[in-house]
């Protein structure tokens, strides 16, 4: 009986499935999600879920109730606060549906054709645990199998003919005895550590961090999904770096110039200290509208990527977010010396719509 | 739940049941079954019927369940289940006390599906019936597709509340089970004749299909289709739609099921009043030991709380029964005291006319809700229960109290009940504009149609017409007819002279 619903209750989640892989775009563009993740799951909100009929408008209509009061005095909001008054029966109205975060991130691989990132060479990121599956012949005792211990002796007995029903005893003799035993399992340990790069200078406005914010939880949702453990870092930077924690990150405006390679001098020197790429697998993201202070600082950039942010990171993300200061001079900076490089990946986002093209660009590599 | 528990309630349902018939309530025999929360949460999904067909709306509805019970929002105590025997489902965590309310309860009710007048038609084999739609359901979707069956199935739902509630009178043969043998699809063009390619031309020659077919659009024009408006639109589908076999039976079986439901929605405030009256009957005089009376209280004052502004149908029914079972023991009705203005008098009236008993038993045998609110609803009951009509304050969103009035409250009341609420719509032309397009018309009775409601269930009554559809009805002060021709949505005023 309760396979019956079960299967309904699959089949309803496939159809907020749907809901959820049709609108997709929508939401990455609008980020309408970010921020209501909670734990292991993200509450999504969905219109006409429910089954549509001709029916009234009762919104305005209002209904008959019961109580104290005098005319005039309030009893509950309207409906699209979530407290209608009298007349809705429970159910009629599922606003928001929860989806798990590894759900989320299977529909993104559907939509956007993602690859599943390919585990780095496995002698690199090894670790070795063992777990008690196995079962052996010989092993201390305070590991014996008391039940296969005792039906290899009933077995024993019964087939030599020494079992009694009546007097039902069964002594295990060595051979019988069976122990559990430890297997190594060999397996990749997933970490991985998120760098987000942001340029907060005067130039990167609310708008441009908003894009940020929204492309963030789109790679959080599928890195989260691919590896087991995922820490994030977050860097901001104007002509100075410092590392801050997630509110700051998108909270802080700075009016300073830009100096880009700061940033990616504190993150090559956090990588090399708190996260060798022996231990982790590294992603570095940056977003920035382009604008790098002076000549020079740029070709110092070019430097630390090539000699110790590439060869440490999975992948280098870099984001040219548009806005109306920039301009935008550094992603060309960096197409032409890196044209030939695996792990680099650079788009521009001119608009929130392409905020979903870049983010299929970003984990199109599948690294 | 042990043995012993077990059999205290078996004996309990037995002591209860003898109660029940000597206070002269008439059953079929109740099955009774226990389930978990789970369980019961199941079955409330499915309607009551844990074998109906798959769907996910069920999933859905299950889904909520489980999740307002895991937060302690609501708890079901029991499900009664219209049909011959009577199926109740209890949960196996209430207590014992909690088991006797809801066992004299669910005896209430299935006294009143047994002799409520609008539940004569009702197919008391339900529970068959709905088993054997799940097994044609799942029939179809191993022939056809599941998904397509499931788009069917969509389709249907969205269109089920578009029914003839008075159609229940009708015999139950008329309404029921239209399967059909043959795959026709009525005629929508000249008949010809088979014929080879090179042949056509010569056995169905394009001179005589033309005038067959000028003379076919003629009659057609000038009869009315249907001749008259058509209430049942489930109905007329099913017998006129162009619809594949297992489409008009998936079509017949949500109508079906749609009628079988209809009397309950009818009957809503009865039902539950009838049965609160009841339970409490039988447990304060009857089955209630000293140690239970709290947990009485307790869940008796929960089941008729009311909420600030909120219309409890349990509380209303409840004391209505016991307002009219008060008026006719003390002779407070007929022509001289209705038409009495004296209200010290009718106050203090006093007639030993004893006959309040007899008199709800008459009520709960040929009233429904409709007729109940509107025969037994006083002036007096309306002031004393504190009724009002609310409405939306559009400056700030927020419901209030609109008005005490007598009168306000009832024609509310009795609006909200009309059609069982649903906006009364008919199908009045089947063949508009001479083009097979399907021409329904809203009767306006002051309140507006929810417009995107609207435009999707035009969508779905479209993909069974597979024929723009129309719907005429009222935004404003204006006549509108909304348009699906299958891709676009269109709406275009109607003058007066059309309306009319």
């Amino acid at each position: 009986m309760v396979q019956r619903i079960d299967r309904d209750l699959n089949r309803f989640r496939q159809v907020v499935r749907g809901i959820v892989k049709k609108e997709l775009r929508k939401f990455m563009v609008t980020g309408e999600l970010v921020g209501r993740q909670g734990r292991g799951y993200v509450s999504i909100p969905i219109r006409q879920i429910e089954i549509p009929t001709f029916r009234h408008e009762t919104r305005k209509f209002g209904g008959v109730g019961q109580g104290d009061g005098e005319p005039g005095t309030p009893i509950g909001r309207a409906e699209n606060d979530g407290h209608g008054p009298a007349g809705d029966a429970p159910g009629e109205h599922i606003a928001e549906v929860e989806v798990a975060i590894a759900e989320l991130a299977r529909i993104m691989a559907e939509e956007l054709e993602l690859p599943n990132i390919r585990p780095k060479s496995k002698d690199i990121i090894e670790a070795e645990h063992g777990r008690f599956t196995g079962i052996h012949k010989n092993g201390p005792e305070s590991l014996r199998h008391f039940r296969r211990t005792f039906r290899e002796a009933l077995k024993r007995q019964i087939a030599s003919g020494s079992y009694d029903v009546a007097n039902p005893v069964i002594i295990p003799i060595k051979e019988d005895k069976r122990y559990r035993a430890r297997r190594t399992v060999h397996a990749p340990e997933t970490n991985a550590v998120i760098f987000y790069l942001m340029d907060v200078s005067g130039s990167m406005g609310d708008e441009q961090k908003d894009v940020v914010r929204n492309e963030s939880f789109w790679i959080n949702t599928w890195l989260r999904h691919q590896y087991k453990g995922v820490v994030t870092r977050f860097i901001v930077h104007d002509a100075e770096a410092r590392e801050v924690d997630e509110h700051t990150f998108f909270h802080t405006r700075e009016s300073g110039g830009t100096r880009i390679s700061s940033a990616y001098q504190l993150a090559a020197d956090l990588i090399e200290s708190e996260c060798p790429p022996s231990e982790f697998n590294v992603y570095v993201f940056h977003f920035s509208d382009g604008d790098n202070w002076g000549g020079g600082d740029t070709q110092v950039c070019l430097k630390i990527m090539s000699e110790r942010l590439l060869p440490a990171a999975n992948l280098f993300c870099y984001g040219q977010v548009a806005s109306p200061y920039g301009s935008g001079a550094f992603i060309n900076d960096l197409s032409g010396a890196f044209k030939a490089s695996e792990n680099v990946v650079l788009a521009e986002i001119n608009s929130r719509e392409e905020i979903y093209d870049s983010i299929k660009k970003f984990l199109g590599k599948g690294r | 739940m042990s043995t012993t528990e077990q059999l205290e309630l078996a004996s309990l349902i037995g002591e209860i049941e003898d109660y029940a018939r000597r206070y002269g309530l008439d059953f079929f025999p109740v099955v009774f079954e226990m389930l978990d929360y789970e369980g019961i949460n199941m079955v409330a999904s499915y309607g009551g019927f844990p074998t109906r067909y798959p769907h996910w709306r069920f999933g859905m509805q299950y889904e909520y369940m489980q999740k307002s019970y895991g937060y302690g929002l609501h708890k079901i105590y029991e499900m009664v289940i219209n049909n011959n025997p009577c199926y109740a489902y209890l949960l196996n965590s209430n207590q014992m006390v909690d088991q006797k309310l809801v066992i004299a309860h669910v005896y209430a009710h299935c006294d009143f599906f047994k002799n409520n007048a609008y539940f004569k038609n009702t197919n008391r084999r339900m529970m068959d019936e709905m088993a054997n739609h799940g097994n044609r359901v799942a029939d179809y979707m191993s022939t056809y597709g599941r998904d397509v069956v499931e788009d069917f199935i969509d389709v249907c739902s969205s269109l089920e509340n578009l029914i003839d509630p008075n159609a229940l009178f009708e015999p139950a043969e008329r309404r029921e089970d239209r399967r059909m043998t043959d795959d026709a699809v009525p005629l929508r063009d000249v008949a010809r004749l088979k014929s080879k390619s090179y042949m056509d031309p010569y056995i169905n020659p394009p001179e005589y299909l033309e005038r067959q077919r000028n003379a076919m659009n003629e009659a057609r024009a000038q009869q009315q289709f249907p001749a008259r408006p058509v209430k049942d639109v489930l109905g007329f589908l099913i017998e006129h739609g162009p619809l594949s076999n297992w489409k008009r039976d998936i079509l017949s079986m949500v109508r079906e099921e749609a009628y079988y439901f209809a009397p309950q929605a009818q009957t809503k405030i009865m039902n539950e009043g009838w049965a609160s009256y009841w339970h409490e009957k039988i447990m304060t005089q009857k089955a209630l030991r000293a140690s239970e009376l709290v947990d009485f209280a307790d869940h008796h004052s929960s089941t008729l709380a009311v909420h600030p502004g909120q219309l409890n149908p349990y509380k209303l029914g409840y004391e209505l029964f016991h307002d009219i079972e008060r008026r006719w023991n003390t002779g407070r009705f007929g022509k001289e005291y209705d038409e009495c203005d004296d209200i010290a008098r009718k106050a203090a009236w006093k007639r030993d006319t004893n006959e309040g008993r007899e008199k709800i038993f008459q009520v709960r045998a040929i009233y429904n809700d409709m007729t109940f609110i509107d025969e037994f609803l006083t002036e007096e009951f309306c002031r004393e229960h504190k009724l009002f009509t609310y409405s939306l304050n559009e400056r700030n969103g927020r419901y209030e109290i609109a008005d005490r009035d007598f009168r306000a409250v009832k024609e509310k009341l009795l609006f909200q009940l009309t059609n069982l609420g649903h906006p009364f719509i008919t199908v009045v032309d089947a063949n508009f504009e001479n083009r097979s397009e399907l021409y329904l018309k809203h009767r306006f009775d002051g309140v507006e149609l929810r417009s995107d409601y609207a435009k999707a269930t035009m969508e779905a009554l479209y993909s069974a017409w597979t024929r723009p559809v129309h719907v005429q009805t009222q935004v404003g002060d204006a006549t509108v007819v909304l348009t699906y021709d299958g891709t676009t949505h269109r709406e275009r005023a109607l003058s007066a002279a059309d309306a009319a």
